[in-house]
């Protein structure tokens, strides 16, 4: 089978038609000994062969199914009901993709319209745009648009230490060359103080200040007064947030952010190991200007009918070019509509109880740990469903245990914060059973008596 | 196509007005953009102002353009309300939506009325 739609006869029209005679002639400008190089490509595999390789592979993977997981720190394994993929892979969803025609676009373009109204409501923003790559590209975004909000006039980012290692080196990946510099985040920062430790490094020079919610550790702090703090010195306040927390806690918009990020992947979206992911972003109203990103607007079209469009495209680089905030132009439109989709299944009653299982298994689970002789939590702040324990063994040999228990450990933080060596990040989540969690708590005993 | 006599134009299609001061865009250029939907000035008060540099953004339905200072001088007034109510400068270029207030400026080198508008219709799109 060949993937090119055109047939040999419409080849030949065409060729005709430009008064040449093989396709070959077309790239007669590129050097002869550069023209179709010798790829020395092993023999095509017929559909059987590379079926039953690649479910090789595959079957070297172990996934959820088989293995109780108790890892999070940024993504998080949470039940995807059944129907998100029936609706994923219906073919209108699944192979479109740009919506620049709207005429012919509509189903796609409500579907991010409603995908944005529920972030928007979510965080308790104004707006939403139709998505990031993922969380961490979303943050670098924030970054973007307070630079461009200030026109480059405030070149400072203050950027918590407990925010998302990942979304910190992305961060500096993406302001490289743009003159910013970043602070806070640094090895030898205070991992202890709260937010008011990043007090003192805002100032007038400041564009952004950005934290996460819950922290890396799992942690719940009520930003508002860093929030406040931010916005007396004339700066913008980003919190990047856990979606699932937000049907139980306080919103970020409560707390006074201007610009609220994240992961989506707790809604409706598979591990897989690393990706595709999702990065919401939303923001008030008069920012949407400086905003990034996509964004689908709802009108009525001549005949009076409700229609959605894309709108605001002069914000974006294919138009505003060089000036733009950001030269991203593309959406996350498959994974968004899995949140959307997810969101509406659930609905408000039935995702706050996947937050409040969460909750209550993690405190559960928190609470057995504790009582487990070597074993302490770290911290004694308030969390959601994540929380740090004081290991006495590695984190590696403790996690190396569990494997053999056909349970995935928690997060090894010392791989990130060299001082916080055998603290476990363990996440629970409305998927862990009693017994599960029971299990975890009697191997970690174990663990201790070798 | 609106083309006051009083007032002076450049090859940019921004008008100034040596009376007041003041300057925005011309007839033509909001037509050309179509529907504007946003408008944010970059100069503040006491900037100085000079043609390379640009006084304002402007974002249509399909298009984002710079307008330009369209004298050399010292930035006196802001439109502070044109930001909320983008649509003035499509309905009304030369009165409300006039965008800063330069002082101290030599418009001598700017096209007046009749040459602009004979500019404009030279023009091919």
């Amino acid at each position: 089978m060949t993937y090119i739609p055109h047939s040999p006869k419409e080849r030949d029209a065409m060729l005709a038609t430009i008064g040449i005679k093989s396709l070959d002639e077309l790239f007669k400008d590129i050097p002869a000994k550069h023209r179709f190089p010798d790829l020395n490509l092993p023999p095509a595999l017929t559909e059987m062969e590379a079926a039953a390789e690649l479910a090789g592979y595959a079957g070297a993977n172990e996934t959820t199914q088989s293995f109780v997981s108790f890892l999070g720190a940024g993504v998080y394994n949470h039940y995807i009901p059944a129907a998100v993929d029936h609706i994923l892979r219906r073919g209108e969803f699944y192979t479109a993709y740009t919506p620049y025609q709207p005429e012919i676009s509509q189903g796609t373009l409500q579907a991010i319209f409603e995908y944005q109204s529920l972030m928007a409501n979510l965080t308790g923003m104004e707006v939403s745009n139709a998505s990031h790559y993922d969380g961490a590209t979303a943050a670098a975004e924030a970054a973007n648009m307070a630079f461009a909000q200030f026109r480059g006039k405030r070149t400072k980012l203050v950027i918590a230490p407990t925010l998302n290692p990942q979304y910190r080196a992305t961060l500096r990946t993406y302001t490289q060359g743009m003159g910013l510099t970043t602070v806070g985040d640094d090895p030898k920062a205070n991992l202890d103080g709260g937010p008011e430790t990043l007090e003192k490094l805002i100032d007038e020079n400041t564009a952004l200040v950005i934290v996460q919610y819950p922290d890396y550790f799992g942690r719940i702090y009520d930003y508002s007064h860093l929030a406040e703090v931010t916005h007396a010195a004339g700066a913008l306040f980003c919190v990047a947030a856990n979606p699932t927390s937000l049907a139980i806690l306080k919103t970020p918009a409560e707390m006074g952010a201007d610009i609220v990020v994240g992961e989506g992947q707790p809604l409706g979206i598979p591990l897989s190991f690393g990706g595709p992911y999702l990065g919401f972003f939303t923001t008030q109203k008069k920012f949407i200007h400086k905003m990034a990103g996509r964004v689908v607007g709802e009108t009525v079209d001549n005949r009076g009918q409700r229609a959605f469009v894309l709108t605001l495209t002069a914000r974006e680089q294919h138009i505003k070019r060089e000036r733009a905030t950001s030269n991203i132009c593309s959406n996350q439109g498959l994974l968004a509509l899995a949140a959307a989709t997810y969101l509406s299944l659930l609905g408000q009653k039935g995702f706050r109880q996947v937050a409040e299982l969460c909750y209550h298994k993690a405190h559960y689970a928190a609470e057995r740990i504790s009582k487990v002789k070597g074993y302490s939590l770290c911290f004694d702040t308030p969390f959601f469903h994540e929380f740090s324990v004081c290991c006495p063994k590695p984190i590696s040999e403790i996690n190396a245990h569990l494997l053999e228990h056909g349970i995935i450990g928690g997060y090894d933080l010392g791989q990130d914060y060299p001082a916080l060596k055998d603290h476990m990040l363990i996440a629970v989540t409305e998927m862990n059973t009693r017994e599960e969690i029971d299990l975890l708590v009697d191997v970690l005993e174990e663990v201790n008596h070798d | 196509m609106n083309v006051p006599s009083n007032l002076k134009y450049t090859k940019t299609d921004e008008w100034f007005d040596p009376a007041s001061g003041a300057m925005g865009l011309t007839d033509y250029a909001q037509t050309q953009l179509s529907d504007i939907v946003f408008v944010e000035i970059l100069l503040s008060v006491g900037d100085a102002a000079k043609p390379s540099q640009a006084v304002a953004s402007v974002e249509s339905v399909k298009a984002a353009a710079e307008i330009y200072a369209a004298v050399t001088g010292k930035v006196s007034e802001i439109n502070e309300g044109l930001s909320e109510k983008p649509e003035t400068l499509n309905s009304d270029p030369f009165g409300a939506g006039w965008m800063v207030k330069i002082q101290g400026a030599d418009a001598s080198a700017l096209m007046d009325a009749a040459d602009y508008e004979k500019y404009c219709a030279e023009r091919t799109h």
